[in-house]
């Protein structure tokens, strides 16, 4: 990786006043008379073609690549920001924001005494091992350490089976031939107005290669690649499994993430042949705005996967306890034979955090099935929301679907809904859904007070309890690190 | 172990308990029982600290203790157990995950290790056979689909492993069936000795008959109108509570 130098913009911003204001001035100036700069770490803010072509220039993409991004900008302008969500926020100014920056290397920090004692404090209830807790934070860790880590040892036993797992950046220069047959195959840039923007934009990603026959000997888990770089606005995820391939993929990191960029629009791909199947587990702990409801982050997700292949299997599994607004829906294509979609899930809303999330199966192979366990849990003022669509085609015979959709409400200033969508056209289908809404009463709670168990645990006993079929879908250590994050997301929610 | 003084309570801003004294003795049983709606399971709440009970007036102390600030996780590790006339349930939490946390709860508190699995095991085996339990319960949800038998055997199992001090059972015996009630009281008998004391509330002499107490008073209207010995409650069986209103008028009235 190169030395990242700042650059001079920034650096002005910390003078005077007075700088300040010729900065604006100059930054005004932009807007009309721009001309990009292809030295410059930062493109200013807006968007227009010029930026697409500069972002894919900066990354030094093929041809191809660049008509595919200048494709999906065009597609962009002609659409419109989706406004069926049940959530609320203000309107985004997306000419207000700047669409790329050079990756930073989070500041070097000597020792953990200069790390945010907030943030330390979450490690520890995290249970985060000190070393861990210096790479997160950016501390400089031993370069022995560094070198023995588990991210190194990690690569070696990838490369021996085959496996490729890299920045989707690194995959357009290793394997463009991969890259190009996939990206956008499952989630194509006419998909929806986030998907359209992340086409255009993307910073980067993560891509995942499973060769035919392999079963990935460990868990992937995009910790591992992303440690120094503060995570993209607009990043993208492509996997593909190979026949008879098996993956588990992880995807973020249950440490909390400081990140200043407000909207994040990410897109996720998942192409799943013959006899294979995907694992995809996801821990969403961004920044949910503080207690009065001030910032927080913006998160607009697209997530597919596509069962191409008989006997093809997808699980979704996902724990969203942060961010101010979501929107977010894993979506199954069950195209193949006999192929299964799952989707467990648990969202967590408190004080004013809104999400509107849930799933589609789109039943189109015969004797496909699936399987929805949605847990919502809102507290505080927030706002919750299941959507769910469960779609079975002519062609699908013998579909089976089962839904169950838990919500639990604390306290009574929070809102909990359900919006459950089915559209059948062949009879042979059979669609059951579930749904239950019930409190954490006084009364369960006293219930283990009365029995020595303290107010909060008991609150976690309760909680973990209603969440646990989805906890049980998640790899052993990021079940345990979940649950300790739904505990910290709900401090203070009762009682 | 356990003086209540002049004890006043409210629910929801009306007053149940008007003005409670009771003395209870380490190695008693005492038995409560009284008309519906009298206060009985009022005053079991209390005593546990229940946050939806107001007390307004009066004392508790429990060995010594002043009671009515303390939380009520603190009065069960100080060894209070109530067990409950409606046990709740707590689906996706094992009875063994709830059971090890709360005897580690209260080992904690009163200073003394955890329990190992092994010696949690151990003693689980032990008194889930003294009430005749399938073991296979302790893999399931704390109360979930529970007959209302079950549930009250599964309390009186909690008050075995956690050995409280006092233990108020609020009509453990109702719902269930003859052999079952057996079972239960012994279990009670078994846990009963010098050091600890026993509070039951019941609607039915038959208890008595196997859980044979010291003193039973009548609670009415948030008071406790007659104390006596064991043969005041079958007096109580015999005549019902009218014939103790009509005494406590007269008495009143003289
Ligand atoms: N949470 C509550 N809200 C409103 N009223 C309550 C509440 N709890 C108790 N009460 C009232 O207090 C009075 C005493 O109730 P309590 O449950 O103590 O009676 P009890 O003697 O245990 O009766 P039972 O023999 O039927 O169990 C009743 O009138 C009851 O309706
Ligand atoms: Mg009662």
């Amino acid at each position: 990786m190169e030395e990242i130098k700042t650059n001079g913009l920034q650096e002005k911003d910390e003078i005077s006043e007075d700088m300040q204001l010729l900065n604006d001035v100059t930054k005004n100036e932009y807007k009309w008379g721009f001309i990009t700069d292809i030295e410059s770490d930062t493109a200013p803010k807006g968007l227009n073609e010029e930026i697409v072509r500069f972002i894919s220039l900066k990354k030094g993409e093929p041809e191809w690549m660049t008509e595919w991004r200048l494709k999906a900008f065009r597609h962009w302008q002609t659409m419109e920001e989706p406004k069926w969500p049940n959530v609320k926020y203000p309107k985004i100014d997306f000419q207000d924001i700047i669409y790329y920056s050079a990756p930073k290397k989070k500041p070097q920090l000597d020792s953990l005494d200069e790390v945010d004692p907030e943030l330390l404090k979450t490690f520890e209830k995290l249970g985060i091992p000190l070393e861990e807790q210096k790479i997160l934070s950016g501390v400089a860790v031993d370069a022995v350490f560094d070198s023995v880590s588990v991210a190194t040892t990690f690569k070696e036993t990838l490369k021996e089976k085959g496996v490729i797992f890299s920045s989707v950046s690194e995959a357009l220069k290793d394997h463009p031939e991969l890259v190009k047959k996939y990206l956008g195959s499952v989630v194509p840039y006419t998909d929806n107005y986030y998907a359209a923007l992340n086409a255009a934009v993307f910073s980067d990603g993560s891509f995942v290669y499973i060769p035919k026959g392999v079963r990935c000997p460990m868990e992937l888990s995009t910790y591992f690649r992303i440690n120094n770089e503060e995570t993209g606005q607009f990043e993208r995820t492509l996997i593909i499994a190979e026949e008879g391939s098996y993956v588990s993929y992880l995807e973020g990191c249950t440490a909390p993430i400081r990140d200043t960029n407000q909207l994040h629009a990410a897109v996720v791909e998942l192409v799943i042949l013959e006899n294979a199947e995907i694992k995809y587990s996801t821990v969403q702990n961004w920044y949910p705005g503080n207690s009065e409801g001030k910032g927080g982050i913006y998160n607009f997700v697209t997530k597919r996967a596509a069962c191409r292949g008989n006997h093809s299997k997808v699980s979704w599994t996902q724990v969203e306890t942060g961010s101010a607004v979501t929107w977010k829906y894993p979506s199954c294509i069950l195209q193949g034979d006999y192929s299964v979609g799952e989707f467990y899930s648990v969202a967590v809303t408190n004080n004013y955090q809104q999400a509107d999330t849930g799933t589609k199966m789109i039943h189109l192979g015969k004797n496909t099935s699936s399987t929805i366990i949605s847990k919502g849990i809102s507290a505080g003022k927030s706002n919750n929301s299941y959507r769910g669509l469960v779609k079975v085609g002519k062609k699908a015979d013998n579909a089976r679907n089962f839904t169950q959709c838990d919500s639990m409400l604390m306290g009574d200033k929070c809102g909990a809904h359900t919006f459950p969508y089915i559209e059948i056209e062949n009879d042979t289908a059979k669609v059951e859904h579930e749904a239950t809404t019930s409190k954490v009463g006084e009364d369960q709670i006293f219930y283990l007070n009365q029995r020595g168990i303290s107010t909060e645990d008991a609150v976690n006993m309760i909680v973990n309890g209603f969440c646990k079929e989805v906890f049980n879908e998640l790899p052993m250590e990021f079940a345990v690190e979940a649950q300790k994050l739904l505990a910290i997301s709900l401090e203070s929610s009762v009682g | 172990m356990l003086v209540i003084k002049n004890l006043k309570a409210n629910v929801e801003g009306k007053e149940i308990l008007k003005g409670i004294n009771l003395e209870i003795k380490a190695g008693e049983v005492h038995a409560i029982m009284g008309p519906n709606g009298s206060g009985k399971s009022t005053l079991a709440n209390v005593l546990a600290g229940h946050g939806g009970y107001e007390v307004t007036d009066g004392e508790i102390y429990f060995e010594g203790k002043e009671l009515v600030e303390l939380a009520p996780e603190d009065r069960a590790r100080e060894g209070i157990f109530l067990a409950f006339q409606y046990p709740i349930e707590i689906p996706g939490i094992s009875n063994a995950t709830f059971l090890k946390t709360a005897l580690n709860e209260v080992r904690k508190y009163n200073g003394k290790p955890e329990a190992t699995p092994k010696e949690f095991m151990e003693l689980l085996r032990e008194k889930s056979g003294v009430l005749g339990m399938d073991p296979q319960f302790i893999s399931r949800s704390v109360n979930v689909g529970f007959s209302g038998g079950e549930k009250k055997r599964n309390e009186i199992l909690q008050m075995l492993m956690l050995q409280p001090k006092l233990a108020l059972l609020d009509e453990t015996d109702s719902g269930l069936d003859i052999d079952a009630l057996k079972i239960v009281s012994s279990g009670v008998n078994v846990f009963k000795n010098n050091d600890n004391a026993v509070l039951l509330v019941t609607h039915y002499q038959r208890l008595l008959d196997y859980i044979v107490p010291d003193y039973v008073h009548v609670l009415s209207k948030g008071r406790i109108i007659k104390s006596g010995g064991k043969e005041l409650a079958l007096e109580l069986e015999e005549k019902g509570y009218d014939w103790i209103k009509n005494d406590e008028l007269i008495e009143e009235n003289v």
